[in-house]
């Protein structure tokens, strides 16, 4: 396919960046609102459009592994889920990063039940936070089909071996249609070269994998985990330059929006960005100096170019998708970026507020009582704990 | 020879703690896990491999002079070998230390 | 017995997959069978294994008991992890990323592992036809987490999560039929095999590595330490289940039944001669053993009844 711009839903997207990865194995099982991908992955390989396995399993536990054994044989590995699924696949999804075993997979974010929920938050990736893998948020079509290209580079890197999620809002990034611009096939082959990955499961040069951890060797093991979390950081960053230098599209692990001289920021992740942005065009048009700080990389943690987007701030108002039950201190985003300001001069307050649960709708308007009202709290020192937004009663 | 593990530090590991070095469990002697040890009477062997073939250890060998017996360093002396011979060749004999 | 390719030790691999310096416990028939098994394979094979006794001792990292390529990934998901492998080198191979080359994708469990905590994943990859072997070590219970009982723990023995007692005989439940359910699934090769009857188990590991599609073993393997009987003695114990008719050894060759060793006249001994050196069944009475005696017949009669059908 040549360079085109078409209006497609962003699920549709998603399926039609794999293709043009040329994966080897797609393992999914299907679940709302991740279902279109799959389904279109599977058409274009029925098509012959696609030369890969679609392996449809009987659980997402069973995704998760078969992507673990493609993964180890190096092949090129796609899956999808959302909420259940993720909470299904979770002893699997820790394994695949500890394992160090590249795959992509694109998170449909959904709300954990219960109430069985379909519809859209953060409390599916938030539950899997802790497990290495490089998490990926976006907040349009565009994105979503660029930084799925993207995170087969990252993953695949010998420098990283890491699997990556890319999250997306369910429902409000993958049922919307959306204008995409799709890169050449030949572009893409050439931002993604498969190459053999180095120890997979061949018998020609007979490895073992997923041995055991004594208490003599876990920690180490653990050790040597973390630092392969942390050292894909640069890597990250290479991948999305490269990507920008051959699209003029360009990503960065935190990213800020009219902030120059913001006295308070909106934090956001995924979606939300987009409305937080018009909202904070209405209002500087009144006057506010407010601008808008998204948070890309969740995994690994941007911590110096978060610090360096917050510091100097009167006040942050961070947006959560999700609750720590019983916490009593915020949401997990909240509670992270207040410890990665904890003691910092010129650190701003963070006023925290849990909105859009299960997909229930955050207007321009709520954003914008959403910034004034926190703006006020912080004001009044009123920075404990959280708000749950909209909440009756 | 793989380090043992409670001297590798994080940086030694493989990434994903894959272990490049296949069939290094040889280096572990379980024959330090007997309490009986095999002993075999030549001339009664007939060589039919038996023994060896049932060894749970796969630590029985053929030794110059043609007969089979148990590789030591290995032998936990489950008594699996005497116990199979078909010529009764194999005594199980306590060690003594 | 059936004609075997394989009818003396000497025509067996010399070759060991499987390194000595395992820390299986004394006279272990279940790492035996993995060794036999690999011996039937050769070197171009892929192992995925659940999380068990197997992968316990053979793997404590940084130490690998393993010359065959080897993953374990977690307890349930062998069978879905060595379709990811056989999925990820069929695609690679037919896209020519890398060369052709026949190779043995074989997943490996134990009872609980197969028949209890895995089966799911397990029927998912024999439905989906998968050109894989899934081998099941059958040692009756969890032994790798002290003797707990499965769904494959024969009626009547008793371990730590069903003892014997005044009010219990132990496990009160029939062991689960783990080939015939693979059997229902269609699949071209299923057969159970016992590493005391070493050619028979051979043959069929070879025959289910020439067989497309999946194939599903299920191996009786003697667990001294469970089964509370001499180390010295796990083979004979494999021999008098197979000869008393409590785990007859049969194949279901593409829908075919057969028995590959009938116990003759001489050699069929009644299940009290199996029952009863074994710690596990110590406190059956005469009453409970004529009652495994009849479900035992019962099966095998069907058995027969199955493999004289054309």
């Amino acid at each position: 396919m040549a360079k085109t711009r078409k209006g497609v839903e962003v699920s549709i997207a998603i399926a039609e960046a794999v293709r043009q990865a040329d994966v080897d194995v797609v393992a999914a099982y299907p679940i709302t609102p991740q279902t279109h991908i799959v389904e279109h992955l599977s058409e274009l390989v029925a098509d012959g459009e696609l030369d890969a396995e679609f392996v449809p399993v009987d659980s997402e536990h069973s995704a998760m592994s078969v992507c673990c054994g493609s993964a180890a044989v190096g092949a090129r590995t796609f899956t999808s889920t959302s909420a259940q699924g993720l909470a299904l696949m979770s002893e699997i999804y820790f394994i695949a990063a500890a394992m160090r075993l590249p795959m992509v997979m694109a998170l449909a974010n959904r709300s954990l039940s219960s109430p069985l929920s379909i519809w859209n938050d953060h409390s599916d990736i938030m539950m899997v936070r802790d497990a290495g893998w490089i998490c990926i948020f976006v907040e349009n079509g565009q994105e979503t089909y660029d930084n799925i290209l993207c995170a087969f580079r990252m993953a695949e890197n010998p420098e990283v071996m890491l699997p990556v999620a890319v999250n997306l809002d369910g429902f409000i990034l993958t049922h919307m249609i959306e204008p995409i611009l799709y890169e050449d096939d030949d572009l893409v082959r050439s931002y993604l070269p498969w190459k053999p990955m180095k120890n997979a499961l061949h018998p020609d040069r007979p490895v073992s994998m997923g041995c055991f951890g004594m208490p003599e060797i876990y920690t180490e093991a653990q050790m040597n985990r973390e630092m392969g979390v942390r050292n894909s950081y640069p890597h990250i960053l290479d991948a999305w330059e490269e990507w920008g230098r051959l699209t003029g599209r360009h990503y960065r692990p935190v990213e800020t929006y009219r902030c120059e001289d913001a006295e308070y920021c909106i934090v956001t992740m995924g979606s939300y960005g987009e409305t937080a942005m018009e909202v904070v065009d209405m209002l500087r048009e009144e006057g506010e100096k407010v601008g808008v700080i998204k948070i890309r990389l969740w995994r690994p943690f941007p911590l110096e170019e978060f610090r360096k987007a917050a510091l100097g701030r009167k006040c942050l108002i961070v947006m959560d998708r999700a609750i720590t039950f019983g916490g009593n201190q915020g949401g997990p985003v909240a509670t992270e970026l207040r410890s990665a300001l904890y003691g910092m001069d010129g650190a701003p307050s963070i006023v925290n507020y849990v909105a859009g649960l299960a997909g229930r709708d955050v207007s321009r308007k709520d954003f914008r009582n959403i910034i004034l009202e926190g703006k006020a709290k912080a004001a009044k020192g009123e920075v404990d704990g959280f708000t749950l937004y909209g909440l009756r009663g | 020879m793989a380090k043992p593990m409670e001297q590798i530090t994080w940086q030694e590991l493989e990434t994903g703690a894959v272990v490049v070095e296949v069939g290094n469990s040889v280096q572990y002697e379980t024959g330090s896990w007997r309490s009986e040890r095999p002993v075999v009477d030549k001339e009664k062997c007939i060589k039919c491999m038996f023994c060896w073939l049932y060894c749970p250890e796969g630590c029985i060998r053929q030794a110059e002079e043609g007969h089979f017996e148990a590789d030591l360093t290995y032998c936990k002396g489950c008594g699996i070998c005497a116990e199979e011979c078909p010529v009764k060749c194999i005594t199980m004999v306590i060690e003594e230390k | 017995m059936a004609k075997t390719s394989i009818s003396s030790p000497k025509h067996v691999e010399r070759e060991e997959f499987f390194a000595p310096g395992h820390r299986a416990c004394q006279g272990c028939a279940e790492v035996l069978a993995v060794r036999l098994v690999l011996k039937a394979l050769g070197k171009d094979t892929i192992v995925a294994m659940a999380t068990g006794c197997m992968e316990i001792i053979s793997s404590p990292l940084p130490i690998t008991s393993w010359r065959v390529p080897w993953i374990h990934n977690a307890f349930e998901n062998a069978a879905a992890v060595i379709s990811g492998c056989e999925s990820g080198m069929k695609a690679l191979m037919r896209k020519g990323k890398i060369p052709a080359k026949k190779i043995n994708f074989v997943g490996m469990g134990g009872d609980g592992a197969t028949a209890d905590i895995g089966m799911g994943p397990l029927s998912g990859a024999l439905e989906r036809g998968h050109d894989m072997i899934y081998v099941c070590y059958d040692n009756e219970a969890y032994m790798n987490t002290g003797i707990q009982r499965s769904s494959c723990t024969p009626y009547g023995a008793s371990t730590t999560t069903s003892p014997a007692g005044k009010k219990s005989i132990g496990q009160h439940t029939q062991k689960k039929n783990m080939v015939e359910i693979a059997a229902a699934h269609g699949i071209p090769y299923v057969a159970t095999a016992c590493p005391s009857f070493p050619f028979d188990l051979m043959e069929k590991v070879k025959k289910a590595s020439e067989t497309a599609g999946p194939a599903y073993i299920h191996i009786l393997s003697v667990c001294p330490t469970g089964w509370r009987i001499n180390p010295s003695e796990a083979i004979k114990y494999g021999r008098l289940a197979v000869n008393s008719c409590v785990f007859p050894l049969y194949e279901v060759d593409h829908g075919k039944y057969r028995l590959t060793y009938k116990p003759s006249d001489k050699k069929l001994i009644p299940v009290s001669e199996y029952l009863k050196g074994q710690g596990r069944f110590r406190h059956l009475t005469d009453s409970d053993i004529e009652t495994i005696q009849a479900a035992t017949m019962k099966a095998y009669e069907r058995l027969l009844r199955l493999s004289e059908q054309e």
